[in-house]
C-alpha cells in the first residue's frame, strides 16, 4: 500500500458492518488522502463509517474489505454568519458544532457526523420547519468510487447551475463513494422555544396546522398518549402561540422536550421502522396501534415493530396509503429474511446511476434498495 | 429529414394529425423562449394531451434517434427550451389540468403545462398556496419550474421548486413512464426528484408533478425603504439577517431600476433614493409583529430616509409591481438590454455592486440593479442599443464580466434562470472537468443517446461509453493499490 500505510490498520474486533467483518481500516485526514485511499482501494468492497450510529441500518454488505473511517476527516472548514453558511468536514460530529447565534437544523442522533446524517437522510422532529438533510444541503465534495474528486453546488443558498448531486448523495447510504465535506445553509437559533404537551390524538394535527402557529415539530409517542408541539420565535411571539395551543390541546406548556423527544422508539435488539404516508393517512396508521413515535405533522413515524408479521402489517398500510416503509435495523435473524427496503419505485434508473458511479459494485454493496 | 418525415407520419397517426405541426410558419412561432436572441425553427412540434401521448413521442424520437425539447409556456431567460433544428419540440401547454388539490395532504397534483399561479388561486380557498413564486408566475408552467428548479422573491424563507416538489411522473428518454415519490415524503432510493429538478430537460420530460402547498400565513407586513446610497440598503440587509430576522423577501433596486419602473407603471416609490429595499415579513401575527418593527428601526439606522408600510393588500401590491414589473420596465429606458443572473455571497453585495458599477463604467454601458438582496441573486439589466455600432458586443462583455466576478466571489452563475443555451460557456469557470464529468454521469444514466435536449448546460457531452477509473495510475502516480 505504499504511501498509504499510514492512514490503514488491519481491522479490530468492533470493525464489521452489520456482522460481516472487515479486513482493514482506512482513516484519511483530508479529501486528498480519501482520494488516494479510495483510489489505492480497488477490487475492495468498502463500506465508509462516521460516528457509527446507523452503520449497521439496511442489509449487511455483500463482501467487506475496508472500512473508511471518517472521523479525522472532521471540523468546521468555514462559518460565514453574514452568509448565513457552514462549510463541515464529513466526520464531524453535529453535536459538537458551536456556531453562535446560528444553527444547523438538523437533528442527529448523539455522536452522528455531518456526512452519516446526509448519507442517510436521518432527518428529526424540526424537520416540519426546516426540512430535512437535502433541503439544508447546498454544496458538496465526493470522492467517487474510481477515486475522483468531483463538486457539485457551491456556497451560496440560491444555486441551479447543473446537475444538484448533493440530493443524489444524500440518502444513498454510501453506494456512490465517499462524501467528504458538505455545505449548509443554517438558521438563526430562535430567542425562544417551548413545548405544548399532551395527550390529544393524531387527529387533532390538521388543527394545529390551521391555528396558524406555525409550529416547528408536532411529535406524537403512542407508548405515552402524547401529542407534543415545539413552538420557536420571539418570547412574546411564542409566549401568545403556545397559549393559543395549549387551549387547543387541553395540553401544556413546558421549557423541555419530553424524554422520548427524537429518539428511535426501538430498543437495540428490535425490529426499527422508518414509515411515511400522506399527512391524512396519518391517524389510520397510528390506528394500528403499533409502537410509534415521529412527525406526525409531516407524515413520517418511526416503529418499534414486535415480528414480521407486524412489518408486513405497516408496510400494507403504509404502500396502499401512497407511502413507503423501510426497515431501518433487524436482529441478523430476522433482517436476512426480510425485504428490508420495501417497493421501490424508479429502481430501473437508480440501478444506471449506481452503474455509472460505481460499475464494480464495490461500495456498500448489496446494502442498499434492490441490492445495489 | 427523412427520419423526421417519417416520425412526423407516424405521430399524426399515433396522436392525431391536429397534435402535429409540420407547417414552417407555425414552426417559426416556437424558435425561441424568453430569451429571444437564440433563434432555432424546430423540425417538428408536437402537442400531448396526455402523459402516455408524451410517452409515444419521446420513445418514437428514441427509435429514430432524433433529438428531442421539452417546452411549457417558454417563459425561460437561459434559451434551455430552445429548440433543435433536427428534433422534435414536445410542447406540454395542452396539459393544464389541476387533478387535484388535495389540502388534508397539503399537496397538489398538476400536468406540467398548468401555470404557476393557478396552484396557488385553486389552493386559496382552502387556505393553502403554491411557495415558489418567479416574477412570470402569471404564465410560467409548473413543468418549466421544475425543469428550471424556480425560484422567485419569496424563496429566501421558503426555498425553490425543489424544495417543494414531493412527486413526479416523467417519461425517460427511452420512452418509459415512471413514477418517482408522491404525496408521502422520503421515498426510499436515490433521490431522483432531486436530480431531476432543475436537470432543464436533461433527463426526461416531467409529465405530472405532486407540490408540496404551504399554508397562507396568518399575516403578512411589507415596507419600502429609500436609502440615500447602495451601501446603505446593503448594510440594512446585512444587519436584517445579523438580528436573526428571515423575512419571506428583501428585494433592491437601484436609481435606474427605479426611474425604469417609475417610467413603466408609476410605481410612486420615493424620489431621491439611490436604492430602494421591499422587506416582507410573514407568519403568525404574533411574531411578525415584533420582528416588523426591529426591521423598521434596523433600516432607519442605516440611514434610511423614507419608510412606507403598506396598509393593506393594494398598496403592497403596488410596491411590488414596482419591482415585479423592472425587468419589462428597462424597454422604458432603453432599447435594448441583457437580463443578467448571477449569485453572490449576500456579505459581498456592496463590493460587488461597485465593482459592478466600474466595470459599466469602463465600457460607457449603463446597468440597472434589481436583485433578491436576502440571498445575494444579483439581476443587472445591462442597457444598449442594438443600432449604435458596438454597444451589442460592449454590453455583451460587461455582462459576461458581471458572471466573471460572481465566480470570482464564491458564487454561482445562475441563481434561478438556469443555464441553459446561453451559460453553457460559462460552466468550466465555476466547475472543474471532474465535477462536470462526475454530472454527465448522472446524465449518461437517464439519456446514454443524448436526445433529450442537448447542447443545454454542458459545453462538452460526455461520452456514455467511457467508464470512469480507466486512468486512475495516471492520477495518482506512485500509489501502489491494496
Amino acid at each position: 500500500m505504499g504511501a498509504l500505510d499510514e492512514l490503514t490498520r488491519p481491522a479490530g474486533e468492533d470493525d464489521h458492518v452489520g456482522g460481516v467483518p472487515a479486513r482493514l481500516v482506512a482513516a484519511p485526514g483530508s479529501t486528498a488522502e480519501a482520494a488516494a485511499v479510495v483510489a489505492a482501494s480497488r477490487g475492495l468492497a468498502v463500506v465508509v463509517r462516521g460516528g457509527g450510529t446507523k452503520v449497521h441500518w439496511g442489509p449487511p454488505p455483500r463482501s467487506l474489505d475496508l472500512i473508511i473511517d471518517t472521523r479525522r476527516l472532521a471540523g468546521v472548514v468555514e462559518h460565514a454568519a453574514g452568509d448565513l453558511i457552514t462549510v463541515l468536514r464529513a466526520g464531524t460530529p453535529l453535536d459538537d458544532l458551536a456556531l453562535g447565534d446560528q444553527q444547523l437544523a438538523l437533528d442527529a442522533a448523539a455522536g452522528a457526523t455531518v456526512g452519516g446524517v446526509v448519507a442517510t437522510a436521518a432527518g428529526g422532529p424540526r424537520r416540519l420547519q426546516y426540512g430535512t438533510a437535502r433541503d439544508l444541503l447546498i454544496g458538496i465534495t465526493v470522492v467517487r468510487p474510481d477515486g475522483v474528486v468531483a463538486k457539485a453546488g457551491g456556497k451560496v443558498v440560491k444555486n441551479v447551475a447543473g446537475y444538484d448531486l448533493g440530493k443524489l448523495y444524500t440518502g444513498s447510504y454510501g453506494t456512490l463513494g465517499l462524501i467528504t465535506e458538505c455545505v449548509f445553509r443554517l438558521h438563526p437559533r430562535p430567542a425562544a422555544s417551548v413545548y405544548v404537551r399532551s395527550t390529544a390524538p393524531a387527529q387533532a394535527v390538521p388543527a394545529i396546522l390551521a391555528a396558524q402557529v406555525a409550529p416547528t415539530a408536532i411529535e406524537l409517542d403512542t407508548a405515552t398518549g402524547e401529542l407534543t408541539v415545539l413552538l420557536e420565535g420571539t418570547p412574546a411571539g411564542v409566549r401568545e402561540r403556545s397559549a393559543l395551543i395549549e387551549k387547543l390541546l387541553a395540553g401544556e406548556v413546558s421549557e423541555a422536550a419530553p424524554g422520548w423527544w427524537g429518539r428511535d422508539p426501538w430498543a437495540a435488539d428490535e425490529i426499527g421502522m422508518k414509515l411515511s404516508v400522506p399527512l391524512s393517512k396519518v391517524p389510520a396508521l397510528v390506528g394500528l396501534g403499533s409502537a410509534l413515535r415521529g412527525s406526525a405533522g409531516a407524515g413520517v413515524l418511526y416503529a418499534a415493530a414486535r415480528d414480521i408479521t407486524e412489518v408486513e402489517r405497516l408496510r400494507a398500510q403504509c404502500v396502499r396509503g401512497g407511502g413507503h416503509a423501510v426497515v431501518l435495523t433487524a436482529p441478523a435473524e430476522v433482517r436476512d429474511i426480510l425485504d428490508m427496503w420495501g417497493p421501490v419505485p424508479g429502481l430501473a434508473v437508480m440501478r444506471r446511476i449506481k452503474d455509472q458511479f460505481d460499475p464494480e459494485h464495490r461500495f456498500a454493496p448489496g446494502r442498499f434498495v434492490g441490492g445495489i | 429529414m427523412a427520419d423526421i418525415d417519417a416520425l412526423a407520419r407516424r405521430l399524426r397517426s399515433d396522436l392525431g394529425p391536429e397534435q402535429v405541426v409540420t407547417d414552417r410558419q407555425e414552426l417559426r412561432t416556437y424558435e425561441c423562449d424568453g430569451l429571444a436572441h437564440y433563434k432555432v425553427i424546430p423540425a417538428l412540434v408536437v402537442l400531448p394531451h396526455t402523459a402516455g401521448q408524451v410517452a409515444t413521442v419521446v420513445r418514437a424520437c428514441a427509435e429514430a434517434g432524433v433529438p428531442f425539447v421539452a417546452r411549457g409556456s417558454g417563459t425561460g431567460l437561459s434559451g434551455g427550451a430552445l429548440p433543435h433544428a433536427e428534433g422534435v419540440l414536445i410542447v406540454t401547454a395542452q396539459m393544464r389540468r389541476i387533478v387535484e388539490i388535495a389540502p388534508a395532504d397539503e399537496r397538489a397534483v398538476v400536468e406540467p403545462g398548468v401555470i404557476n399561479l393557478q396552484v396557488t388561486r385553486a389552493a386559496t380557498p382552502h387556505g393553502y398556496y403554491y411557495a415558489p413564486d418567479p416574477s412570470s408566475q402569471q404564465i410560467c408552467s409548473i413543468g418549466g419550474n421544475v425543469a428550471e428548479n424556480s425560484g422567485g422573491a419569496h424563496c429566501l424563507k421558503y426555498g425553490f421548486t425543489t424544495n417543494h416538489v414531493t412527486g413526479l411522473q416523467i417519461v425517460t428518454p427511452d420512452g418509459d413512464l415512471v413514477r418517482l415519490g408522491g404525496r408521502a415524503p422520503d421515498p426510499p432510493g436515490y433521490d431522483l426528484i432531486g436530480a431531476f429538478v432543475g436537470s432543464e430537460g436533461t433527463l426526461g420530460v416531467a409529465t405530472e408533478v405532486t407540490v408540496r402547498l404551504t399554508r397562507l400565513p396568518e399575516s403578512v407586513r411589507t415596507l419600502l425603504a429609500a436609502f440615500p446610497s447602495i451601501d446603505a440598503a446593503g448594510a440594512a440587509t446585512s444587519a436584517i439577517i445579523a438580528a436573526g430576522v428571515v423575512p419571506a423577501a428583501i428585494e433592491m433596486m437601484d436609481a435606474l431600476a427605479i426611474e425604469a419602473a417609475e417610467a413603466a407603471v408609476a410605481c410612486g416609490y420615493p424620489p431621491g433614493a439611490a436604492a430602494v429595499l421591499i422587506v416582507e415579513l410573514d407568519g403568525p401575527s404574533a411574531e411578525v409583529e415584533a420582528q416588523f418593527t426591529e426591521v423598521t428601526s434596523l433600516c432607519r439606522g442605516e440611514g434610511a430616509f423614507e419608510i412606507r408600510i403598506a396598509a393593506d393588500d393594494a398598496e403592497r401590491a403596488l410596491f411590488w409591481r414596482g419591482r415585479k414589473s423592472a425587468f419589462a420596465a428597462v424597454g422604458r429606458i432603453s432599447p435594448d438590454y441583457i437580463v443578467q443572473d448571477g449569485v453572490i455571497p449576500r456579505t459581498a453585495l456592496p463590493e460587488v455592486l461597485r465593482r459592478i458599477g466600474e466595470v459599466a463604467s469602463a465600457h460607457g454601458v449603463r446597468v440597472a440593479n434589481v436583485f433578491h438582496a436576502g440571498d445575494g441573486n444579483l439581476h443587472p439589466l445591462v442597457l444598449f442599443d442594438a443600432r449604435v455600432d458596438g454597444e451589442a458586443e460592449r454590453a455583451d462583455t460587461v455582462s459576461g464580466a458581471i458572471i466573471d466576478l460572481c465566480i470570482e466571489y464564491g458564487g454561482s452563475i445562475t441563481g434561478e434562470h438556469g443555464v441553459g443555451m446561453d451559460k453553457a460557456k460559462y460552466m468550466p469557470r465555476m466547475y472543474g472537468d471532474d465535477d462536470l464529468d462526475t454530472m454527465q454521469l448522472v446524465r449518461c444514466a437517464f439519456d446514454p443517446a443524448h436526445l433529450a435536449n442537448p447542447g443545454k448546460i454542458f459545453p462538452t457531452p460526455r461520452l456514455c461509453g467511457e467508464r470512469p477509473g480507466g486512468d486512475i495510475a495516471a492520477r495518482f502516480p506512485g500509489v501502489e493499490v491494496f
